[in-house]
């Protein structure tokens, strides 16, 4: 077996290709905006240049002149429908063309519709406006911020989480150390664009756009669009990379679903890249102050997180990342608290663990820190602070395996070779630093609907509208239905992205394998039960058998004691040529209105920290080398190496290539991510993948992911923890523990860069 | 964007007389209503953006003349064609043995793809990134004279520290033509007033009072080829590149070097820097330092600040001063223990 095909450990799946694979390499798959679409005309945005104040005047003559142009939507347009609200299925409450209010830069002012893109294009150029301008706000440190309390402001965030007295014990630890971290904005730059194409069928609405809950959707652009959201169908095959940016609807949709309905004709809007930047969510920047306290012995016994997030004037957007610092390792005391700070900005929203990136990064790059003050190897560190049950409800986690994490990838990084004095290694030129940092990743699940149909002739189909953002969710659908039906890879196709399919929750907070397999494992158990039943039954074919144990393989059902009957006679007895369930799952603790909450799109989320039993996560461990050069001082990352649990991996080649993904991104995140403000206007000004850097092939060299072991019950039926979003936690903690090792540099603010290293 | 008409001349006459015809004596080849199109890399992007707005494009890809196309290496040098793309250029063995600065500069620039659609004259004369160029709600003297300059006061992570004005510090990003100013490359032209030669040091303009006037070229004018002269010890050269990652993506900082060794003592010495300055950047002042000395690095260390001696830095750009030196050290050395 190959690299990108781990072999499977205990509790692991196999290694199968993506069921989707070929059509993906082959240019088959549709992504939304290549969805084949008669009669289409061709939607352009204009956006505004300044970030507050109000337009006065739109000069439109110029764009109307433009030779195929069809129709302009602008102020006036939008009154019939109802304001975006923020929340999980919306990204902001502006309603850009709703009122002349600018509340950020590149805010929609116009959308220019002609026969051709290219006419569309030039129109949405050509339009100017006028502005009223205030001066606005652009972030931290900017006056005319304002500061509010986190707590309670979004329903994922409800405290600031504490525990024992963390003043005294800080007041008497005999080491300790405070100190401040920074991140950057953030925006997912999916390499798809963002786009939305609307058609009308009568008074039915059809939407192609790539989205990560098309439930939710369907029933937020209703609500806006005053009709019934049995009208309403989001379709959404496949997506170009999410993120996050695509979980929550963003005003574009309702505006070109009004130009579709004025121009009785289908409209498509694909956005530009620079565009983007303004018109869709992104990472918040953040601010930290940590204090830890600790005994000579290494023992922790106070910790205090504080973090400051910048928002939106008009939304509070929460990152919160408290819940998980606060629960990471065995502190003794807890003091967290977290404030928003509201500035002339978009609504930033979730991007890829949108909590933990932030928050982790900067508790673990104070654990290094604390590690150093110390003398103490920061591995032993967290040896030392490992808990039995978490600091803030003093519950126990449902499985743990954070210290096998650290203990196989520290074998496989060679980490005992690791010279601990700061700038003892290095090769001809080039200074080497190694660090090493936690990953965690809270395990949650949500309600999920599904039907699965088996055919007598074995071929079987599923449906459920989860979203395939590139994780390979279908392929894992696949794979538990083919396990617990008999039935090969081959036979099975799976439906997904629309919203006219069971409902799936968002796929957001990597809950969506555990989801999607929980109800697709129920949904195949509920006909197994309808299989056995009649094959058991009088007159079936083996009626008088009793055990209750018994398999699906190859087309048959196989009883305990080898007796079997083809699948193909049972349903014959039954006289159906196929049986068909649809089930809704529902994970233990769910409130009576979980399940109507799902077909509303607005599922609950269990687990985590949420359940009263036990609280839930997913742990890894991360290390990495970084190479500096003595006199230039760039930074590059030749090895890394990520160790991480997270329950029953259900295919190793996709689990490992989500994780690779997140290391990836998190040495994205270390050294070249950053969205710059201009801080006199608070515009963006890099707003293009030339000036946004992201890694390239280049920079990744030995990247090696080990997928250890472990079995949980408690999480969900399929025992699944999601690890999507925990390969790029505590990533960038490691590079800036290695840049530390290599430099006696310590960086606190992201990313690292260059100029950073040079004094 | 706006439209457009597109010609496809096959002869370098008819296509100077097409651009003659449509632009004037006093257009600059950037703002003329015809503009010529190579690779398309650079012009086409700036187009989709609403930054260059030819009314008409002159392609030059059909040109019919094979001289265009080849890489000639004669005892007096080596000559490029203007339709040469980069890619060939840094792929091919005599640029690689005799000029090693020439091959590195193109091979670290961009990315294979744009390599391999890029040709060497629209690549020496590629327009800046700056970010408040390229995007056109920002005020900008060199897309809008007059309109003053975002960048200066802004976000100038990326912008020069040498050759800017109070105009303008948009950074030139180009990377072969560090090595083709070290080397005194001169760059053949055609226009309506007859065909001419041009040192490649009198191309480019700082921006003075008009960071819109770009290049010495008239906007009628095609560049048909480049010229470098044969320099036995040019084998002893580099490029160093330094950027915020591996690879595909311009220059922190750069260097081009090649040496005249006697021993560890320098004969002579050619120096530029890219990354860091307005246009493509000789540094002549490290170079006299260098002259008779033996290289080491003590002796770097002096020339790098005689070539930065004169730096300006901004809010956000500070770092590149010492990151200039340090590159150009570093250049230096690597340079003296190439194995030749
Ligand atoms: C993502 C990206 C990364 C890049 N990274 C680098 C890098 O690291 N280093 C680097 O050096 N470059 C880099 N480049 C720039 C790239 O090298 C240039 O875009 C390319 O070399 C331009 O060549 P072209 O033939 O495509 O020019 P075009 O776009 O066709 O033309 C550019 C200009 O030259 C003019 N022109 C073209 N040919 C002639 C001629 N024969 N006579 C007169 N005028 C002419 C055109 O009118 C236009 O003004 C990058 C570009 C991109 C898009
Ligand atoms: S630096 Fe030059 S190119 Fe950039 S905004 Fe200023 S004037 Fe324009």
């Amino acid at each position: 077996m190959d690299t990108a095909a781990p072999r499977p450990k205990e509790n692991q799946g196999a290694p199968l290709p993506r069921i989707d694979a070929r059509l993906k390499v082959t240019g088959q798959a549709h992504y939304p905006a290549d969805l084949p679409t008669a009669n289409i005309a061709y939607g352009a945005l204009a956006t505004s240049s300044i970030a507050r104040g109000k337009v006065t005047k739109l000069h439109l003559d110029d764009a109307r002149a433009v030779p195929g142009l069809l129709d302009i939507v602008t102020y006036g347009d939008m009154d019939k429908v109802d304001k975006p609200k923020f929340g999980n299925s919306g990204a902001t409450s502006i309603g850009p063309l709703h009122d002349r209010t600018i509340f950020h830069d590149g805010q929609i002012i116009a959308l220019a519709v002609a026969e051709t893109f290219e006419a569309a294009e030039e129109a949405a150029q050509l339009i100017r406006a006028e502005y009223e301008d205030d001066k606005p706000t652009a972030s931290f440190d900017s006056p005319g911020t304002k500061t509010v309390p986190a707590a309670g402001k979004s329903p994922l965030f409800k405290e600031d989480v504490k525990a024992g007295d963390f003043d005294a014990a800080y007041a008497a630890a005999a080491v300790k150390i405070d100190q401040r971290y920074s991140t950057p904005t953030q925006h997912h730059n999916p390499i798809e664009l963002f786009s939305t194409t609307a058609f009308w069928e009568g008074d039915q609405l059809v939407v192609h756009e790539a989205s990560q809950n098309v439930t939710g959707w369907k029933v937020e652009l209703a609500r806006q669009l005053k009709i019934d959201p049995g009208k309403v169908r989001i379709v959404s095959p496949f997506i170009g990379g999410a993120f996050g940016s695509k979980g929550p609807m963003t005003p574009r949709t309702a505006i070109v679903a009004v130009a579709a309905k004025r121009l009785g004709r289908p409209v498509r809007c694909v956005t530009s890249r620079m565009q983007a930047f303004g018109i869709q969510t992104y990472r918040a920047e953040t601010r930290h102050r940590i204090r830890i306290g600790a005994g000579k012995d290494g023992r922790i016994t106070a910790f205090a997180h504080e973090g400051w997030e910048v928002t939106s004037r008009p939304d509070l957007y929460v990152v919160g990342g408290t819940s998980a610092t606060g629960r990471m390792y065995d502190y003794g005391s807890v003091l967290t608290h977290v404030s928003l700070v509201q500035a002339d900005r978009n609504t930033p929203g979730y991007m890829r663990s949108p909590p933990e990136t932030p928050y982790v990064y900067a508790l673990e790059n104070a654990m290094d820190e604390m590690a150093v003050t110390l003398g103490m190897d920061p591995v032993e560190f967290r040896r030392i602070n490992e808990p039995k049950t978490e600091p803030i409800g003093k519950k126990p986690f449902s499985s743990r395996s954070l210290i096998q994490c650290y203990d196989q990838a520290a074998e496989a990084f060679g980490w005992a070779k690791r010279d601990s004095k700061v700038g003892a290694m290095h090769d001809g030129d080039w200074l080497i630093g190694m660090g090493c940092a936690t990953a965690i990743y809270p395990t949650a699940v949500a309600p999920c609907a599904a039907r699965v149909r088996l055919t007598a002739d074995g071929e079987v189909r599923v449906q459920c509208g989860s979203h395939e953002i590139g994780t390979g969710v279908r392929t894992v659908a696949a794979q538990m239905a083919s396990e617990r039906l008999g039935v090969g890879i081959d036979k099975i196709s799976v439906e997904m992205g629309d919203s006219s399919l069971p409902p799936a929750p968002v796929s957001g907070g990597s809950i969506s394998t555990a989801s999607v397999c929980s109800a697709v494992l129920k949904a195949c158990d509920a006909i197994r039960t309808k299989l056995y039943a009649a094959a058991t039954a009088e007159g079936g074919p083996l009626a008088g058998s009793h055990n209750e144990e018994f398999d699906l393989a190859d087309g048959k059902i196989v009883a305990k004691g080898g007796a079997s009957a083809k699948v193909e006679d049972v349903l014959k007895t039954m006289q159906v040529g196929a049986i068909e369930e649809y089930v809704e799952f529902a994970p233990k603790g769910a409130t009576p209105e979980a399940l109507n909450k799902l077909y509303a799109g607005t599922p609950e989320f269990h687990g985590a920290d949420q359940d009263e039993d036990s609280v839930k996560y997913a742990f890894g461990a991360e290390f990495v080398e970084v190479r500096i050069n003595r006199y230039t001082r760039e930074i590059r990352v030749p090895r890394i190496v990520g160790a991480f649990a997270a329950g029953r991996i259900m295919n190793t080649r996709t689990a490992r290539s989500q994780l690779m993904g997140g290391m990836i991104w998190g040495i994205g995140q270390a050294l070249h991510e950053a969205t710059e403000v201009d801080r006199r206007y608070a515009r963006y000004v890099n707003r293009d993948l030339q000036d946004y850097l992201v890694p390239v092939n280049a920079d990744i060299k030995d990247l090696q992911v080990i997928l250890v072991p472990e079995v949980d019950h408690a999480v969900n039926p399929a025992g699944v923890k999601g690890l999507g979003e925990l390969g790029n936690v505590g990533t960038a903690a490691a590079v800036a523990s290695a840049v530390y090792h290599a430099t006696g540099k310590r960086i606190r603010d992201l990313p690292i860069r260059i100029e950073h290293l040079l004094s | 964007m706006r439209p457009f008409i597109y010609e496809q001349p096959t002869d370098i006459s008819a296509a100077v007389a097409i651009a003659s015809r449509f632009t004037t004596k006093d257009d600059q080849p950037t703002r003329a209503n015809a503009q010529f199109i190579g690779g398309g890399t650079n012009l086409a992007d700036y187009m989709k953006l609403g930054v260059a707005e030819p009314g008409r494009l002159l392609d030059l890809n059909r040109l019919e003349d094979p001289g265009l196309r080849q890489i000639r290496v004669t005892d007096d040098g080596i000559r490029f064609g203007a339709l040469v793309r980069m890619g060939e250029a840094s792929d091919h063995a005599e640029v690689k043995r005799r000029y090693p600065v020439i091959a590195d500069s193109l091979r670290l620039a961009a990315s294979g793809q744009i390599r391999n659609m890029a040709s060497l004259a629209g690549n020496i004369l590629q327009r800046t990134r700056c970010e408040y160029f390229r995007e056109t709600s920002w005020h900008c003297n060199k897309r809008v004279p007059g309109s003053g300059c975002a960048a200066m006061e802004g976000f100038n992570r990326q912008h020069a520290v040498l050759g800017g004005s109070d105009a303008c510090i948009a950074t030139y990003h180009g990377d072969f033509a560090q090595a083709l100013i070290a080397l005194d490359a001169v760059l053949h032209a055609e226009g309506s007033r007859g065909a001419r030669k041009i040192p490649f040091a009198k191309l480019h303009r700082q921006p003075g009072d008009t960071p819109h006037i770009e290049t010495d070229l008239a906007a009628d004018e095609i560049v048909s080829a480049i010229e470098v002269p044969a320099i036995e010890w040019a084998r002893r050269s580099l490029y160093l590149k330094i950027r915020d990652r591996e690879s595909y993506a311009f220059a922190l900082a750069s260097a081009a070097v090649a040496l005249d060794l006697d021993g560890d003592n320098v004969r002579e010495a050619r120096i530029a820097l890219g990354g860091v300055a307005t246009v493509p950047w000789r540094a002549r002042a490290a170079e006299e330092a260098l002259q008779g000395k033996k290289l080491d690095e003590t002796s770097a260390g002096v020339a790098a600040d005689a070539a930065f001696a004169e730096a300006q830095p901004r809010q956000h750009n500070a770092f590149k001063i010492e990151l200039g030196k340090r590159t150009l050290v570093r250049a230096l050395l690597e340079a003296r223990d190439m194995e030749v």
